[in-house]
């Protein structure tokens, strides 16, 4: 069915926010909703974001990336957010791995997967979430023991963007008296994928369940110790998926805004443009101001990631809940403002509706986000 | 081992973790406030203070109970930074 969908020409390498932007107008944007109907990402288009660089730009010339800086990564899934959250969300968790891996893996974890990782030969994804873990990811159950050498893993992973498609798993499991993590290839004897339907929002974003049946590792599989390691690991990955996902975010209320304008411009009610009317112009100027205010977070958050500054945890937890929730409010906003036309298929906000209210539970549920930024503003006033 | 580098690095954990009397011997994990995003914010800093990598070998909780084995760990890593 992807393949029906006829895509823009020619895609030149991205670099910057401008030329992403032209990226996405060209071969995302225009084919969000189709994207959404099909229920997942025609294999054209990531072969386009491969071609363009994109798969993972902030990796070192050396190995294939094109080292570019957070900010300017952010900008870029920003900009990819805007068009199409589900293509944001597979670059977010392809980031998390090859991220990972280029952090902690050995010498020859990295001579296997790298260079697929930058080009987009393989794709990956991120093995967190149980059926009955998710914020709370110290209660996982899957399971990995030694055995022969290596390592059997057993368990269900669940929520896993791209896991439909995705060739290579970092899997988080339960060792002895520990975590650690795993790089699991997809054609690992015992993996089995199922897709999941019916997902309220990034429904292209290829959702899927994985299984690991007795599946069997070698002891290569291991990425970096496990225990101490595999806490930072966590740490590290998700704090780079909330920064795309603040990103995103940014993109989504930009996108809103975009749509708002066009439509309130044109749109007529009583004679007169919907954008004559202060309550549609009080919508449009809180969309305005939100944007600036959640993109200026997580550039910060992206400039402290670049510094190497500790404190860019905690900026990329505020910027990705301060994003988040206002993309949810303004997708909300948007749909308002098209009327019935914002509830059907023909315009692009029911998408961001649905896509923005799943920004508020990925990466940290904005409940734990609360709780976690509370926590440091009592800390930061010894009380 | 520096004496400098041990300082800052108890300077920091203070700093995060003010209503605390914490002394440089002090197996900060037992204390109980650390959890895996302070573990991370720690290995952030001491490389970004120090200029160093820390290797995996290296990413042990041992070298990150105390100030002492942190610096002692900085020590190992660039000794021309802390002077050894």
């Amino acid at each position: 069915m992807s393949n029906a969908i006829a895509l823009g020409q020619a895609a030149d390498e991205v670099t910057d926010r401008a030329s992403a932007r032209a990226f996405v107008q060209a071969h995302i944007a225009p084919y969000g909703n189709e994207f959404e109907r099909a229920g997942r990402l025609p294999e054209q288009l990531l072969e386009r974001i491969g071609a363009a660089g994109l798969w993972a730009p902030f990796l070192p010339t050396e190995v294939g990336g094109a080292g570019m800086d957070m900010v300017t990564l952010g900008h870029v899934h920003e900009e990819i957010g805007r068009g199409c959250s589900s293509v944001r969300s597979l670059l977010t968790v392809h980031t998390m791995v090859a991220w990972a891996l280029q952090r902690w893996g050995s010498a020859e974890q990295r001579e296997r997967w790298t260079a697929a990782l930058c080009s987009g030969a393989a794709l990956g994804a991120f093995c967190l979430s149980e059926p009955e873990a998710g914020s709370d990811a110290t209660g996982i159950r899957t399971s990995a023991t030694r055995s022969g050498g290596g390592w059997t893993l057993d368990g269900v992973k669940t929520w896993i963007t791209n896991g439909q498609r995705a060739d290579l798993f970092l899997v988080f499991a339960r060792t002895a008296g520990s975590i650690g993590a795993f790089l699991v290839p997809r054609n690992t004897p015992g993996v089995t994928v199922s897709a999941i339907p019916e997902i309220l929002g990034t429904r292209a974003s290829m959702l899927g369940t994985v299984t690991f049946t007795d599946a069997r590792v070698g002891p290569e599989a291991l990425l970096g110790p496990s225990g101490f390691t595999a806490g930072m690991m966590l740490t590290g990955t998700l704090d780079l998926g909330r920064y795309s996902v603040a990103a995103g975010s940014v993109g989504i209320i930009q996108a809103c805004l975009e749509a708002c304008a066009v439509y309130s411009n044109r749109r007529t009610v009583n004679g007169a443009p919907l954008r004559t009317l202060q309550l549609i112009q009080a919508k449009v100027t809180d969309m305005v101001t939100d944007v600036r205010a959640a993109r200026l977070l997580y550039e910060e958050a992206g400039r402290l990631k670049d510094a190497g500054e500790a404190s860019t945890i905690m900026a990329t937890w505020v910027a990705k809940y301060f994003a988040s929730t206002a993309a949810a409010r303004h997708a909300s906003e948007a749909v308002q403002i098209h009327g019935a036309n914002g509830c059907g298929p023909d315009y692009p906000v029911a998408r961001y509706y649905r896509d923005a209210k799943v920004m508020e539970i990925i990466e940290g549920s904005n409940e734990v986000q609360r709780i976690t930024i509370a926590g440091e503003a009592y800390r930061e006033m010894n009380l | 081992m520096s004496q400098q580098a041990q300082d800052q690095i108890l300077g920091f954990i203070r700093s995060r973790f003010p209503q605390v009397e914490i002394g440089e011997a002090e197996d900060i994990f037992q204390i109980g406030f650390v959890n895996s995003l302070f573990a991370m914010e720690l290995v952030m800093f001491v490389e970004k203070t120090f200029s160093v990598t820390v290797p995996n070998e290296e990413l042990r909780i041992d070298n990150f109970r105390t100030a002492t084995s942190m610096a002692a760990l900085v020590g190992r890593l660039s000794p021309e930074a802390v002077g050894v």
